[in-house]
């Protein structure tokens, strides 16, 4: 009972964040607030908050337009209009969103941007996306933000230098001009303390996957966790809140050993897995059911890193604001190279003990699938592991197909399921 | 100089030899000599001629090599072109290349870096990430840093330092280079029948895998061949094709478009050779500087690049225009991301402009050509009906 009754808080803790924004994003008229297009990876909450601008995140609008089973008709209508069909869905639902009104999911019209911030993080369809944009809102200032890829494993002293002179000398000006407000230093290095917080939390709450059972699921269930932290709310007080919350519900679990919840209950674990890949957003409840069924638990995804990887140890250091905006860009999941990847991959496999990893393969992200065949191959033979494949997409209807990825899955459980009986 | 009938034989040869025994050759001459392979689609080659290196483009194995590893590293529903390019290195193709560059075009290009890392291929494997910012002082300065990133690791090789006076001769040699193209394309435009579009094409192609002094020698030889060719012009409309600045169509398919009624008189398919629009500096202290001010400033615009305050589609409908072409075809390789969303923007470009144009898609293996025959041709009849 009292578990039911903590974990109810953090939800409402959550729900009235992004009820807060969502109601201050619908009143932009009578505020005056100004408002700011940008996207997750990479994303410079700080630096909107210290100048009291309110986000937009247009691939938040795609999935949760998929997760109400909108986006189908949102991507037929853009690609009426004349995108093609093998290309990108987020950015054709979103396209088709605004062809109908750029209605929002609470039923009211989100507000035209004021800026459009394209800090495009470990993808270049991110760029394409915003040229779209641009002509969808001519005369918008845009500010760029080019991320450097860690090509090489790491981040020079160069590649910091120049996302901070980007910073200084492109991105601040446009948002002094647009917001109205000189840039506080100060401001920001407050925000980037309260964000260091919410990265230890984040850090700590992932980590509990370690027990047995896990308490919680890191993929269905850590793309909410990961919800306030990526779209605006890093560096707030009420992050921090949520996310104390959020720590203790699952302290509770562990202490009681309880598994995680799903929509059908407590899962009893028996299959323990690392997912590479986002998930399918349009039959996201169906989808997860494939896994619960047969007590498969997530114990890490890469996916919950697109907005930031804190588990490697880096966190927003205020003392240095804008090298570290620079830092934590460059740090974003699909900004690593293939290598990085594989490492982080096998070390969660290996830190949480999964039994298997499994790639979800979607369709439309080059940047995260071009090359997971070979980081499959390359984890199977160093870890010597099972792995699983499945394909589908973010938002697409129409590339999720239940059979088949229920046969594969089905196939996989059962052959780790006998790996596991091997073994013991 | 070396006669047309000859020049011909042999860009064909050269711009499909899978082998790069061209480059094997060079290199074998002199033990200083490093072979640096680079995917499309621009590369400033001057920095490696100047410390005795040859660039070499790889644009994948086209039509002429059965893929058979390279498809175990791919899901269906990507792009063909490093399915080809993964096949050519773990057959050995490549096995005298000394390092890998990776143009940052598009995510499959950037993760392909990746594998290559993974498959410890060449003595470097380089993932260039070109600056989206074009002020010289930010932009520029890490341009200039990527730039040194690949001499030091060719420095590594072959301990050859670069000379300013070395790099000014290499630019002053591919801003030749650049002149020559510009000559036969300007002449071709308004003489599309002297040479054809395929023909062409091999020419283009050969020289990204040769030295560029010999490239020059080639095309001075192609120049005069088209000054003194006269010809007679058939009943064709002149057209553009672009889109396929990454994987290349088949030569089959270029074949088809002209034998369906056009005449192809600007693409971009070897974009990366006339990517740079004008000279180069090639007098002054700091050349780094100067290659990097040029692509800052005179690059020509590609899916690749952020274009917000330059438009693409008022700079193909331009193109079109100064080029008297009567329509685009928009080719497109099948699941490429960056050409598949610039597409739509430049057809309503063209919209608005009144220029005719039809789109279709297609691999480098694409071995049936009949329906774009079809298109192609009712395309063109449907042009000559109206002018
Ligand atoms: S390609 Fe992938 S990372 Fe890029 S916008 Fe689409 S879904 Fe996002
Ligand atoms: S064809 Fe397009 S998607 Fe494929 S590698 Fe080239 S640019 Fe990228």
């Amino acid at each position: 009972m009292s578990q039911e009754v903590s974990k109810e808080k953090s939800m409402i803790l959550q729900k009235e964040m992004i009820g807060g924004l969502l109601d201050d994003l619908s009143i932009t008229k009578e505020t005056g607030k100004k408002v700011v297009y940008t996207f997750v990876p990479g994303n410079l909450s700080e630096l909107i908050r210290a100048f009291d601008m309110l986000p937009v995140y247009p691939e938040i609008n795609a999935l949760q337009s998929g997760m109400r089973k909108i986006s189908g008709n949102y991507i037929r209508d853009a690609e009426k209009a004349g995108h093609f069909e093998d290309v990108c869905t987020y950015v054709k639902c979103d396209i088709g969103m605004m062809i109908n009104g750029n209605i929002g999911p609470t039923g009211k019209k989100l507000p035209d941007p004021d800026l459009l911030l394209l800090s495009y993080t470990g993808c270049f369809t991110f760029m394409k996306w915003f040229e779209n944009l641009e002509r969808i809102y001519p005369g918008v200032p845009v500010a760029m933000l080019h991320t450097p890829y860690q090509e090489n494993g790491k981040i020079t002293p160069e590649m910091t230098q120049y996302m901070v002179k980007q910073l200084k000398e492109d991105v601040i000006p446009k948002m002094e001009k647009v917001s109205g407000k000189k840039f506080d230093e100060s401001k920001l290095k407050q925000t980037l303390a309260e964000s260091v917080k919410v990265e230890d939390l984040i850090v700590k709450i992932f980590d509990t996957t370690k027990n047995r059972p896990s308490p919680i699921d890191a993929y269905f269930a850590g793309v909410y966790y990961i919800g306030p932290i990526n779209i605006g709310f890093r560096g707030t007080p009420e992050a921090v809140t949520y996310y104390e919350e959020l720590y203790k519900e699952i302290l509770y679990r562990v202490e009681n050993k309880l598994g995680p919840i799903t929509p059908e209950g407590e899962v009893d674990e028996k299959i323990r897995l690392v997912v590479e890949g986002p998930p399918n957003w349009t039959s996201f409840r169906e989808f997860w059911k494939l896994f619960y069924d047969h007590g498969a638990v997530i114990v890490s995804s890469s996916y919950t890193k697109v907005g930031g990887v804190y588990d490697t140890g880096f966190r927003h250091d205020p003392e240095r604001p804008l090298e570290t905006l620079g830092e934590y860009c460059m740090h974003c999941y699909t900004n690593l190279n293939l290598p990085q990847r594989i490492e982080l991959l096998s070390k969660s496999i290996k830190d949480y003990h999964a039994d298997g990893i499994l790639v979800n393969s979607i369709k439309s992200c080059n940047s995260f699938s071009a090359g997971q065949l070979i980081m499959m191959r390359e984890i199977e033979e160093k870890l010597e592991i099972p792995v699983g494949f499945i394909e589908s997409d973010l938002v697409d209807p129409r590339y999720f197909s239940y059979s088949n990825i229920k046969n594969r899955l089905d196939s996989f459980f059962q052959m780790l399921n006998q790996r596991k009986t091997i073994s013991n | 100089m070396e006669n047309f009938e000859n020049i011909l034989e042999r860009s064909k040869m050269l711009s499909f030899d899978l082998n790069f025994e061209y480059a094997r050759n060079w290199k074998s001459k002199e033990a200083s000599r490093v072979i640096l392979g680079y995917t499309p689609i621009y590369f400033p080659r001057e920095i490696v001629h100047a410390v005795n290196g040859l660039s070499v483009g790889i644009f994948g194995s086209g039509d002429r090599k059965q893929i058979i590893k390279g498809d175990a590293f791919y899901q269906s529903y990507i792009c063909h072109i490093p399915r080809g390019i993964i096949e050519m290195v773990l057959d050995g193709n490549m096995k005298s290349f000394d390092g890998f560059v990776f143009p940052s075009i598009c995510d499959v290009m950037r993760n392909l870096s990746g594998i290559f890392k993974i498959q410890k291929k060449g003595k470097f494997v380089k993932y260039l990430d070109y600056p989206q910012n074009f002020n010289p002082e930010i932009g520029g300065t890490f341009y200039i840093q990527e730039m040194k990133h690949i001499l030091e690791y060719i420095f590594e090789i072959n301990n050859v330092k670069l000379t300013t006076e070395n790099l000014n001769n290499s630019i002053r040699l591919f801003n030749k280079n650049r002149q020559l193209i510009k000559a036969i394309y300007d002449l071709r435009r308004e003489f599309p029948w002297r040479i054809t579009y395929e023909e062409l094409y091999h020419i283009i192609r050969a020289g990204t895998v040769i030295t560029v002094e010999e490239h020059n020698e080639m095309l001075e030889g192609v120049l005069d061949f088209l000054n003194n060719e006269k010809g007679e012009p058939l009943d064709k409309i002149k057209v553009i094709i672009y889109g396929a600045f990454c994987e290349q169509p088949p030569v089959g398919l270029i074949k088809t478009i002209e034998l369906a009624g056009c005449y192809i008189i600007d693409d971009d398919l070897v974009l990366g050779s006339r990517w740079i629009q004008g000279d180069i500096k090639d007098d002054t202290d700091d050349p780094l500087k100067a290659l990097s001010e040029a692509y800052l400033k005179n690059s020509t615009f590609s899916s690749s690049m952020y274009d917000v305050n330059n438009p693409k589609g008022e700079r193909l409908v331009k193109l079109a225009k100064d080029s008297k072409a009567d329509g685009i075809i928009f080719a497109a390789p099948s699941f490429c991301d960056p050409a598949l969303l610039d597409i739509p923007q430049l057809q309503q470009a063209c919209d608005k402009h009144d220029i005719r144009h039809i789109m279709f898609q297609f691999s480098e293996n694409t071995g049936q050509f009949k329906v774009i025959k079809e298109q192609v041709g009712a395309f063109s009849d449907s042009i000559k009906l109206w002018v």
